[in-house]
């Protein structure tokens, strides 16, 4: 069996899974939806992208330090649902950024970048990650619940509206990704409640977690340009568009857990700039170091 | 033994003389089982005599617990798996938030009995939970339905 694996992969073996999907998946190499500039398409396909990799990144490292087995394992488990949220979306931005090289220069190959160039090979401003993604939780049980609360909230209620977007592949991420970010949110929002309405100590630690993570909600309903045109075409959501409900569940669920919605101000942009113009708080640096490592010292490499 | 076509996670499949192409589609987003998958279809289309195997993977429609087969329920079951319930069509709209776990019943794969708690909604696996039987005790696997 393992001879069977090695062969089948044999030269075009890869960090990921040892194969790149792009060459599988038939939905990956959908043609662009008509009047969609595939520059902007791409753009969009690595925020979405980010989003779930770098999120599922800080998740992924509770392995070994969650405070009980079944938790390690729930992180774990959402910290796959969107590496393979991500995948999809990376592939999907490498495919059509080629046909966007395409069309810009004549020497161009076509073929853009594939997901592993995607995840190991970009610097940190190449990230179109919101700042919420990239936080640290500084292996806080209570910061890591308040982050994917409010994450999975606005993830699930932005999937929810992309399931009709005009991208086939958007639309198939946002497909599979309710159904995963559904159980994200219900597996955050019962620890919120565990925490917030347990003892004194869960209780000041929970708040104490959301006071911290409430400065990137903000950023959160921000819209770019690259989401405002899209969301003409048809493609995107418009982010600002979710606040209402995201609010409406998030106050449900802090009520429920006798948790005070912190009144923080929200982290400034930079000019005008943040995570999704590739602006990002220190933290990027230190999850790209630690993610990027490996295929950077050893490019190309297999096993 | 479970099949693949059991799980529902072959889409279609089509053959043209000593070609053949299956169509397959992964259970989460992230299932790292897709690529054995795909190279156990690989392996076994070769074996049986098919020159020219390709195997795609489609993402849409998503896969649904409900696409597992009476024969496949029975076999999870015969493994000690508590298969998924039927859930049907889904309402469309924002998904509600479930604060309180629903008070589904699970029966034991071992005993039979109704009575079962859930230990953790995640399991060694993206597709399953685990449970325990409060009447034999036994901790199990349920594969969860989505």
């Amino acid at each position: 069996m393992y001879d069977a694996l090695t062969e089948e992969h044999g030269a075009d073996a890869q960090w990921a899974f040892g194969t790149g999907i792009e060459d599988v998946a038939a939905e990956i190499t959908s043609p662009v939806p008509d009047g969609v500039d595939p520059a902007d398409l791409a753009e969009y396909c690595l925020m979405l992208g980010d989003d779930a990799l770098v999120t599922g990144h800080r998740l992924s490292e509770w392995v070994s330090n969650a405070p009980e087995l079944e938790e390690e394992v729930a992180l774990a488990n959402t910290a796959l649902d969107l590496l393979g949220q991500a995948r999809v979306l990376l592939s999907r931005a490498g495919h059509v950024e080629g046909l966007s090289s395409m069309a810009g220069s004549a020497g161009s190959t076509g073929r853009g970048r594939d997901e592993d160039a995607l995840a190991y090979l970009r610097t940190e401003a190449q990230f179109r990650n919101v700042a919420m993604a990239e936080i640290g939780d500084e292996l806080d049980f209570a910061r890591a619940i308040a982050r994917l609360l409010i994450f999975s909230s606005w993830r699930l209620a932005v999937l929810q509206r992309l399931l009709g977007s005009t991208d086939p592949v958007i639309a198939a991420v946002a497909g599979k990704g309710v159904k995963e970010l559904a159980y994200h949110r219900d597996y955050a929002a019962r620890w919120t409640l565990r925490l917030g309405d347990g003892t004194d100590v869960s209780h000041a630690k929970m708040q104490d977690a959301l006071e911290r993570v409430w400065p990137y909600v903000e950023e959160l309903f921000r819209t770019s340009d690259v989401e405002r045109r899209l969301a003409g075409a048809g493609v995107a959501v418009d982010p600002a568009d979710t606040r209402v409900e995201v609010d409406a569940v998030l106050d449900e669920v802090l009520a429920a857990a006798t948790l005070e919605r912190p009144k923080r101000p929200p982290i400034g942009t930079i000019a005008g700039r943040g995570g999704r113009q590739g602006v990002h708080t220190e933290h990027l640096g230190h999850v790209l170091a630690e993610m990027q490592s490996l295929a950077r010292q050893h490019p190309g490499a297999t096993w | 033994m479970l099949t693949l076509d059991d799980l529902g996670v072959i889409r279609g499949v089509e053959t043209d003389g000593d070609a053949v192409t299956v169509t397959i589609t992964p259970t989460y987003s992230g299932c790292p089982a897709i690529e054995v998958m795909r190279d156990d279809l690989r392996l076994a289309l070769t074996g049986a005599g098919f020159a020219h195997v390709e195997v795609r993977t489609v993402f849409s429609p998503p896969w649904s617990t409900d696409w597992i087969s009476d024969g496949g329920r029975r076999k999870l079951h015969e493994h000690g798996i508590a298969p998924p319930d039927r859930i049907g069509l889904k309402a469309s709209g924002p998904v509600p938030l479930t604060l309180v776990a629903p008070a589904a019943v699970v029966r034991c794969p071992q005993c039979g009995s109704p009575a079962t708690d859930e230990l953790s909604r995640f399991g060694a696996t993206a597709c399953t939970a685990l449970r325990r039987c409060t009447a034999c005790r036994e901790p199990f696997e349920h594969v969860k339905e989505i």
